[in-house]
């Protein structure tokens, strides 16, 4: 095994061992903070997808957190205060699929127009987009506009029980290992060639005879989706939602993530969750101004460090 | 014969500077044309024209009888149509096979594929391995084709022109920036490739031209001031005045 396969494969033992222990050990802090890690890490995943092997720096991705958050919530809403009765249910048979469907289709619709443009453009319109399904939910009054919505009762699946918190961690992090397959599956499959291929040259890509918007787009609906995936984990994590999961900061954490972390790499977007959720849980406790050494370390990062973290600690692949 | 490319009174303008103007050429089956011309002739918009990635201001492109002026560049490639270019286009971020595989994968329909790994399927690696053999690529299969030199990405671009196995090749300055030995193993490869493809080569290097081309065509501000066979050209007066004479 290469020195990256030895340190992908340590993250992911230590994320399985090391929070429960904690939790069983008395420190339920920890696993809950380890959950949203993982959470967060799913969706660094997704961007990764996009960002780091297809070369689409998306600016929107937690649009689909949010999308995928409220997938979970509103049917939740309905089935405690009644209306919508097709919708109305806690069951995870149509909560998750619906988070999944609708972030696939809002991926769909936007990468359309999106696809159609390029580099500082196509940052610009991802984000516009998210922006905009961001001020929709803040106008719907019946989910709680701004203010956001309490999901009273989490979604119910088979044999997990999301409300006890390892069961809930348990299937975050066996999502996050699923995740990492998929992705991994679709990079070194003929179709993600194509999609890094395009990455590197579109114009040879399109000579050679593919259709690179047709498999740009398809990355684009597979990442939404998976990360509408992640969102419905957060709604039943935090158990309360609102439109400022979506709202253009939480995009940039994600790439902070990625690219920190170490685009087009495995691991790459787990390390940069690890250490957003590390660091910003550190310096948060000595200075409301901890945002300011997080910006100062992507800037080294980006500068010096090639492959981000993943690169430093795994070496060139 | 018959012609596999025909160029019908092509046009193409930048704000006020007529990059092509009324451009008429033809290729026929089999033969090697080539295009010669100074800087700035307008060799290279040419190219992105018959390639798709410009569309003229007026004029026609016909590839086997067929208009295909404003098609896709993609679907030019579905067709037959495969360019080589001027300054190396690789993925550079790719391996050498990779970047050949990928050029035949291209080949096989769509690549929606998700499934199997791309670099376990064997047919595809195998025939990448003999297209860099015959470019003379055969050691520097796995390597980063960043870390290639100049002259071995210009045969990677001639391996991936051949993967295409198409029937018309576009090759933009093969020669460029070669050294006068690689010039002369390129000339060699690219006489291997008369006869069963036919090729519309625009070179500047005019020891290679002469050698190789069937039918020599000059252009000129956009324009082709006359086409004939090497011995013709090398004759013309015009030529030597616009072109050679300025050697």
């Amino acid at each position: 095994m290469t020195r990256r396969a030895w340190m992908t494969l340590a993250v992911l033992v230590l994320l399985a061992i090391v929070p429960p222990a904690f939790y069983l050990s008395g420190n339920a802090f920890y696993l809950s903070l380890a959950t949203r890690l993982v959470i967060l890490a799913i969706a660094a995943v997704s961007l990764n997808l996009i960002l780091g092997y297809g070369g689409m720096v998306s600016f929107g991705h937690a649009a689909f957190v949010g999308l995928g958050a409220y997938a979970v919530g509103i049917p939740a809403h309905h089935a405690l205060y009644g209306g919508w009765d097709a919708l109305a249910t806690n069951s995870g048979w149509l909560q998750i699929p619906l988070a999944v469907g609708i972030t696939a289709l809002f991926a769909l619709l936007t990468g359309l127009v999106c696809l159609r443009t390029k580099g500082v453009y196509f940052i610009m319109i991802t984000m516009a987009f998210a922006q905009m399904i961001y001020y929709l939910i803040v106008s719907i009054e019946e989910y709680g506009g701004d203010d956001g919505l309490v999901i009273d009762s989490r979604t119910e699946l088979w044999l997990f029980d999301l409300d006890k918190p390892l069961q809930l961690y348990a299937l975050c992090f066996l999502s996050l290992l699923v995740a990492l397959g998929l992705v991994r599956m679709i990079v070194n499959s003929r179709f993600g060639m194509v999609l890094q291929g395009a990455k590197g040259n579109p114009e040879r890509m399109a000579s050679l005879g593919f259709n690179t918007y047709a498999y740009r787009l398809t990355a684009y609906v597979i990442s939404g989706a998976m990360c509408g995936y992640a969102g419905a984990l957060l709604g039943n994590f935090t158990t309360f939602i609102s439109p400022e999961m979506m709202d253009w900061h939480r995009s940039g954490e994600l790439m902070f993530m990625v690219i920190l972390g170490g685009a087009a790499t495995t691991i790459g977007p787990v390390l940069g969750a690890v250490i957003f959720i590390v660091l910003e849980e550190i310096l948060s406790s000595y200075t409301i101004y901890w945002q300011l050494p997080f910006g100062l370390l992507l800037i080294v990062t980006v500068l010096f460090v090639r492959g981000g973290l993943a690169g430093l600690l795994g070496g060139r692949k | 014969m018959s012609a596999v490319l025909e160029i019908q009174g092509l046009n193409k303008s930048f704000g006020g500077i007529k990059a092509t103007d009324n451009l008429t050429l033809t290729v026929e089956q089999g033969e090697l044309h080539a295009v010669i011309g100074p800087n700035g002739a307008g060799k290279t918009t040419m190219i992105s024209q018959l390639c798709g990635t410009q569309v003229p201001d007026s004029g026609r492109v016909l590839f086997k009888g067929r208009d295909i002026t404003r098609l896709a560049p993609h679907r030019r490639a579905h067709l037959g149509i495969t360019r080589s270019y001027q300054i190396t286009s690789l993925i550079m971020e790719m391996s050498v096979l990779d970047n050949v595989a990928l050029a035949l994968q291209a080949r096989e329909g769509h690549s929606f594929r998700f499934l199997r790994p791309a670099r376990t399927i064997t047919h595809l690696r195998e025939r990448g391995r003999d297209l860099l053999t015959r470019v003379g690529l055969a050691d520097k299969v796995d390597h980063a084709t960043v870390a290639l030199s100049h002259g071995e990405h210009r045969r990677m671009e001639l391996a991936i022109a051949l993967a295409a196995e198409a029937e018309l090749m576009l090759l933009d300055e093969p020669m460029a920036g070669l050294g006068t030995q690689e010039s002369l193993e390129m000339v060699a490869l690219l006489k291997g490739l008369k006869g069963k493809h036919s090729i519309l080569l625009i070179e500047h290097d005019m020891d290679a031209v002469f050698a190789l081309a069937d039918r020599i065509s000059v252009l000129v501000y956009g324009h082709i001031i006359a086409t004939g066979t090497p011995a013709e050209i090398r004759g013309n007066e015009a030529v030597q005045h616009a072109y050679l004479g300025e050697e």
